[in-house]
């Protein structure tokens, strides 16, 4: 082939490469969440109560210890499953029991949840139990909140601070 | 899977003939995928040095610091942000095609297990280290990678706490996870370097910088496509809100979209599967291997040719063991000897006018041996007729010539080109086995065997031991390139040269009767002018 011809070719050839780079790279667009519509994320991670209760230790029993391993309470390492809900406008929309992590079952329960609701006032009720108790729950909030559009709305549970979080 | 093999191996033999139109050889892009990845890393190395400098480490100016590089610093950092996205791109552009092609020309199993084991990793790694990049510009495609790859990460029960709780909400992000995240994109990229090194041990001579030509062309289509196209942030990452539209680079993230959409087993299950399939497929099903070269110390002056024509590093050369008065002596790996015969090629006894000894080379093929390529020549010489005889040595990874022998047209098949040693050239000719020789075999600068057809012409060429007679009309020998879909290509360059032999004056080299060649020979002809 003529040199120039094959000049012109490598030309060609290197735009063509630079078009499909630059256009691939950020290129078509992915439209990862539809227009309207808002973002409810359910996310925590936390300790039930322990499947046994602690005892405290009689100082007899501390004494029989090895000196290394003395310690006041007498606990099991099994924790219970904490038991999750979230209802949106009265609908149920997530019911849950969470076990404990862990292979001894004795870390914190996971809760990991994206909802996708229509942009507009919601009525969110969420509830948590981590007790013992047969029913009931131990933490319940319920907000009322309008969502806008392409909002994302968390909610995180921490026991020390009171409960759920809406941030 | 040979199925398969094929549908890659003449896709990509297609491609490389095209590009072989238009780019010189060495330049050619299809046959420096290696070389160019390298150069691109090195690319991404240096612009990424240089934007470090100026970005933000912290969450919350890491945005404002890419910015002021690509609009207040355009000229130079951001200019450098571009080529670190697009030569990233193009890493993995070549990097794919590279693995298929490899896979097509089934350079993957046998002793080749080792390269394609140790480059799987590396392609994990260019992923991993590419898309923890896209983390570090914290805009709406850092959120969406960020969320996206940690909650898939969470699907494993491994971690105590999900990862993708650090993007819940805006005061939820820690500068110092991101400081892992910077990390990470660092450590990464250096680990796979490491990686790329022993990927490259069993190969000798390894090419890893692209021809010059080639390389400032890279570099300045990057050049241009950075200034007519710069890479751009899109909206700064804000946890309040889902990010609806998202540029993505579907080089690096095209399987996203897929980790939304099927469930997070199926994901998985596919992933594992995907990467055990790779590791486990240099024996799937194993490669049926020939058997390695041999050493005949006899025959052996320790000249140690074989040793630096071997394209696998595959012969040592030790002290010599047989108390003869030669300083060395080669061994041969046969864990690392993919039978290619280069080694006999180069041998300076492997020469087919011996009749006074046997022809037992100093180093050779068992399953081929250089006597028996003499035997299959002169054989088929013998029955070869009329004005303009070719004698075809085709390697097997050319293209397949059984409906290209005629009675004028010999086919003798070769491991590789390069293990023709030149004195057979001389040898068929002066002993009027045909009036002609061409030699073909793989795509010219895409050898199978790396360095065969490099070889073989260098020592026609005289530059490279053994080197081809002087006495060899060089009109009587041909040599036609055409890989393994090249059938026609070279019937039609048979058909030239068969028209030109046949315009040519009789051999004068050779005895006007057509006897046998044995009933010619009384002496080691031509064993002193290699």
């Amino acid at each position: 082939m003529h040199k120039l011809l094959q000049y012109i070719g490598q030309i060609i050839c290197f735009a063509l490469i630079a078009i499909f780079i630059g256009y691939f790279s950020n290129r078509p667009v992915y439209h990862q969440f539809p227009e309207g519509k808002a973002q409810i994320k359910l996310a925590f991670a936390h300790g039930a109560a322990r499947e046994i209760d602690c005892r405290r230790l009689t100082s007899k029993e501390i004494a029989k210890l090895p000196p290394n391993k003395r310690r006041p309470n007498n606990c099991s390492r099994e924790r219970i499953p904490i038991h999750i809900q979230l209802t949106i406008d009265g609908e149920m929309i997530y019911d849950d029991l969470l076990i404990a992590t862990g292979l001894s079952n004795d870390g914190p329960g996971r809760a990991y949840q994206k909802i996708t609701v229509s942009a507009g006032e919601h009525i969110i009720n969420v509830r948590l139990r981590d007790s013992k108790r047969e029913s009931g729950f131990d933490y319940e909030t319920t907000r009322q909140l309008t969502l806008k559009a392409h909002q994302n709305l968390a909610i995180d549970f921490k026991a020390d601070t009171g409960g759920f979080l809406f941030r | 899977m040979s199925a398969v093999r094929w549908v890659f191996r003449s896709f990509f033999d297609l491609l490389e003939k095209w590009l072989g139109r238009i780019f010189p050889p060495e330049w050619n892009p299809m046959l420096n995928l290696g070389a160019l990845g390298f150069f691109f890393y090195w690319i991404i190395t240096i612009s990424g040095i240089y934007i470090y400098i100026f970005f933000d480490t912290g969450v919350n100016n890491a945005y404002q610091s890419i910015e002021y590089m690509t609009h207040e610093q355009w000229y130079l950092a951001g200019i450098m942000r571009s080529f670190h996205r697009y030569a990233s791109d193009l890493l993995v552009v070549v990097m794919m095609i590279h693995m298929l092609r490899e896979f097509g020309r089934d350079r993957y199993r046998g002793v080749r297990w080792f390269s394609w084991l140790t480059g799987v990793p590396v392609v994990a790694m260019v992923f991993v280290a590419g898309i923890s990049g896209y983390w570090l510009v914290w805009d709406k495609l850092a959120q969406y990678v960020a969320i996206a790859s940690t909650e898939w990460l969470d699907l494993l029960p491994i971690f105590g706490e999900p990862i993708a709780r650090n993007f819940l909400s805006p005061d939820a992000l820690e500068s110092r996870f991101f400081t892992l995240m910077i990390f990470m994109h660092i450590a990464i990229p250096l680990i796979a370097l490491a990686f790329l090194w022993i990927h490259l041990q069993r190969v000798t001579k390894p090419r890893i910088n692209p021809p010059r030509g080639l390389a400032i062309s890279v570099f300045l289509m990057l050049l241009a496509l950075s200034l007519i196209h710069p890479a751009l942030s899109q909206p700064p990452a804000n946890l309040a809100e889902v990010p609806g539209d998202i540029g993505l680079d579907w080089f690096y993230l095209s399987l996203f979209p897929l980790m939304e959409t099927l469930p997070g087993s199926i994901t998985w299950g596919m992933t594992l599967c995907f990467v055990v399939i790779l590791f486990a497929m240099p024996w799937l099903p194993p490669l049926k291997r020939a058997e390695a070269a041999v050493v005949h110390l006899d025959n052996c002056n320790g000249c140690a040719r074989c040793f630096h024509d071997c394209p696998y590093g595959a012969i040592e050369l030790i002290a010599r063991t047989d108390g003869m008065a030669f300083e060395r002596e080669p061994i041969v790996d046969a864990e690392k000897c993919v039978a290619c015969g280069l080694c006999a090629g180069s041998c300076p006894t492997s020469i087919p006018f011996r009749r006074m000894s046997d022809l037992l080379p100093g180093i050779d093929l068992p399953d081929r041996t250089i006597a028996s390529l003499r035997d299959q020549t002169e054989a088929i010489g013998e029955q070869l007729s009329g004005s303009n005889r070719i004698m075809v040595f085709n390697c097997d990874h050319g293209p397949n010539l059984a409906k290209i022998k005629s009675d004028s047209i010999g086919v003798v098949s070769l491991a590789c080109v390069g293990q023709l040693p030149p004195s057979f050239i001389d040898y068929v000719i002066s002993r009027d086995l045909a009036d002609g020789v061409m030699l073909t075999g793989c795509l010219e600068n895409s050898c199978d065997a790396r360095f065969g057809i490099e070889w073989i012409k260098q020592r026609i060429a005289r530059q490279r031991d053994p080197h081809l007679r002087n006495r060899v009309p060089r009109e009587r020998l041909k040599t036609s390139w055409v890989g393994a879909t090249g059938g026609s290509k070279l019937r039609k360059a048979l058909e030239a040269f068969s028209k030109e032999l046949s315009r040519m004056q009789p051999n004068t080299r050779t005895s006007s009767n057509r006897t046998s060649p044995k009933t010619k020979i009384g002496q080691n002809e031509g064993e002193s002018d290699a």
